[in-house]
């Protein structure tokens, strides 16, 4: 039996675990739901590097592990839990350990009326589905979607209603903390035409064991809906991490999306925007920052379906020791899509000889009046540039520091949220500065 | 202050200075000129301590210490500065950050106070004037979409927040106009005194016209062919190099 085959049969076992141990607090509905992702998940196995999806992106470690059920979490993870948190936002935070929504940790700042933000165990035993009309992963493509369908517990349902802003973002912390653990968070965002909302996604890990986050995230706009959107994942380095996004957007919708990885042994973030009505601004930034053993994939599809759309993608990583990476961007434009200005860049710094990264955009245009560019590049730092600042007195250490800063500074400087830029700020500038001291 | 004897360097197989012999005192300002690819950029660099030079003979010393010994942030604390011929664009990096940086350096080699951000914009809105640069400068990455003026006033600007002992000026006049080549000239000259000293390259006479040397060395196939007083500067732009390059060859033979 292959590996591949091997684990799919374990996850099964699992499954049916699960199911014995939700002892009826599934719905019926809810429940048929899981078991038809079960049957998909088992349909299409774990991806293997024949998948063109998947070819530079090892699964074999993640196979190897023999994640479970949570454990009872310890104490003194929930009592430091505001060492996690965003210094200095005033936030609305949701707070889950080990996938679990914890009452007693969430809160903070008031909502205004028309919001509704709550956590989706709540909701799952009222309507009693996950996958509705709403909902926006494909089915049966995906073996990740379809076990997060299959394992869901609980996560994060936002809506705001029509025309109503919120001020206060919604920051929701997802901290691991057992050993083996794996869990499949669900983020439902629906933005109401004319709303505006902010979102910050963090993902941490209490510990040093391994653990696995496989998260679905569904993101709707309606007309003229703003949303900005920040993700940052700096779990341990142990961790593995599976991401998709899937967002629609309707006219005049606005999208900002950045993420931001530092942590992990494997992370893939898949992220796909469908266009779908016509004038949306959509923005994807992201930053990666990876060392040692690490490997980070991101994979972007920008779906352009009507005309007048402008997508913006930045991504720009930083790879060190013997750490590997992939970038994947996709553009569809469709024939309808006339007059789409999309425009792509993927930019990586090598800081070593033995870290790798594959690039490849890909566009694909069925419409003959677009504006499309993309560029990839992969580079070592600029000696030129370190002499010059090594020449005013610098030291070939700061000055290494610094560019590599600056780097890194182009992506996050384009985070609004000034709490969330500041943090970023100061742990980006305290990675570098240990990866170019592991160098010296 | 600057002391070279029998200097030679080389990139890769080929070599490019052929011992050169140069002192400089402290008060004193020396020209090096000569045709292109003889070697003037090479000497500047080398004097920086570029690395993509080696140095494959001869010495030379700074304030008494062996140059060639320190790396280029050490040259640069002991009081050398180097102008670039092409200032190096450094996108994310702010100006002022750039420049406290580098001012803060040195202060920490001299065993003087750091400035804090206030104190330091204070102080290089006073060295700006010099330069006639305007104050949006500062929040700019450094040299990025400067025109070429804009760059070799950073340069000066840059040299007038430093204080440098000996500052070695690389074709610092290549590419301005006339009123650009004044401004960096007036900041070059108030930036002198007789405790400093400067070592100006260049290919042209005119930059002479602004800041009067005391020495002029023509340098040719790597090595000093002819030294004189200011009036050479204007022998060489009379009679072009060929002159220089019939004697070396002369000289030779």
């Amino acid at each position: 039996m292959t590996q591949t085959a091997g684990r799919t049969a374990w996850y099964v076992e699992r499954f049916d675990e699960f199911v014995r141990s939700l002892n009826g607090s599934s719905s019926a509905q809810l429940l048929t739901q899981r078991k038809e992702a079960m049957d998909a998940f088992v349909e299409l196995g774990f991806p293997t590097a024949r998948d063109e999806e998947w070819r530079y992106t090892s699964l074999a470690a993640l196979l190897r592990q023999d994640f479970g059920v949570v454990e009872k979490l310890g104490e003194e993870v929930l009592s430091d839990v505001d060492a996690w948190r965003v210094p200095n936002l005033q936030s609305h935070v949701l707070v889950f350990t080990d996938g679990q929504y914890q009452p007693a940790l969430s809160g903070g700042a008031s909502l205004p009326e028309g919001v509704r933000v709550s956590n989706l165990a709540s909701l799952l035993h009222e309507d009693g589905e996950v996958r509705d009309g709403t909902s926006l992963a494909p089915r049966g493509k995906d073996a990740f979607v379809e076990l997060n369908t299959a394992f869901l517990r609980d996560g994060v349902h936002v809506h705001v209603d029509k025309g109503v802003r919120v001020d206060v973002p919604i920051e929701v912390l997802f901290i691991a903390a057992s050993p083996n653990a794996a869990v499949h968070p669900r983020l439902s965002v629906r933005v109401e035409d004319g709303a505006e909302a902010t979102l910050v996604e963090r993902y941490v890990s209490a510990s040093d064991h391994v653990h696995l986050t496989n998260s679905l995230a569904e993101f709707s706009l309606g007309e003229s809906a703003h949303l900005d959107h920040y993700r940052v994942q700096d779990e341990n380095r142990a961790a593995f991490h599976i991401a998709n996004l899937y967002v629609r957007e309707e006219r005049h919708s606005v999208l900002r999306s950045t993420c931001c990885t530092l942590g992990g042994r494997l992370t893939r973030n898949h992220v796909h925007t469908h266009l779908i009505g016509e004038g949306v601004d959509s923005t994807l930034n992201g930053l990666y920052l990876v060392e040692g053993q690490q490997h980070v994939d991101n994979h972007t599809l920008i779906e352009h379906a009507q005309p007048h759309c402008q997508s913006h993608e930045f991504y720009k990583g930083i790879l060190a020791d013997d750490s590997t990476g992939v970038f994947r961007g996709q553009i569809l434009v469709h024939q309808a899509a006339q007059k789409t200005d999309a425009y792509q860049a993927n930019r990586n710094l090598l800081l070593s000889d033995r870290a790798e990264i594959n690039t490849k955009p890909q566009l694909e245009i069925y419409a003959d009046d677009v504006k499309c560019s993309h560029g990839a590049t992969i580079g070592q730092l600029d000696e030129d540039a370190i002499f010059y600042l090594r020449s005013r007195g610098i030291g070939s250490a700061a000055a290494r520091q610094v560019l590599t800063r600056a780097f890194a500074g182009e992506v996050v400087e384009r985070i609004r949220l000034e709490p969330l830029r500041v943090l970023l700020e100061d742990s980006v500038g305290k990675r570098l500065e240990q990866a170019i001291a592991n160098r010296a | 202050m600057l002391n070279i004897e029998n200097l030679q360097a080389s990139v890769g197989d080929t070599q490019i200075l052929r011992g050169i012999n140069l002192q400089v005192n402290a008060g004193e300002i020396h020209a090096i000129m000569g045709p292109n690819g003889s070697g003037k950029s090479t000497m500047a660099q080398v004097l920086a301590g570029h690395e993509g030079y080696d140095v494959t003979g001869g010495s030379a010393s700074f304030l008494g210490r062996d140059l060639l010994d320190m790396n280029p942030e050490e040259r640069a604390r002991e009081g050398l500065f180097l102008a670039f011929q092409y200032p190096v664009e450094i996108p994310g990096v702010n100006s002022t950050y750039f420049l406290r940086t580098g001012y803060n350096e040195m202060c920490k080699h001299r065993g003087q106070e750091e400035l804090d951000a206030m104190d330091f914009l204070s102080l290089v809105r006073e060295k700006l004037k010099l330069v006639e640069m305007d104050e949006s400068f500062l929040k700019r990455s450094v040299n990025e979409g400067f025109s070429g003026g804009e760059k070799k006033r950073h340069e000066v600007l840059q040299m007038a927040v430093l204080e440098p002992r000996l500052a070695v000026l690389d074709e610092t006049d290549s590419g301005l106009d006339i009123d650009a080549l004044r401004v960096v000239a007036n900041g070059v000259n108030a930036l002198h005194s007789p405790e400093k000293a400067a070592i100006v390259v260049t290919h042209y006479q005119r930059l002479l016209e602004y800041i009067v040397p005391d020495y002029v060395h023509v340098l040719y196939k790597g090595r000093i062919v002819r030294s004189g007083g200011k009036e050479l500067a204007l022998e060489l732009e009379e009679k072009g190099y060929d002159w220089v390059k019939d004697e070396a060859v002369g000289a030779a033979v």
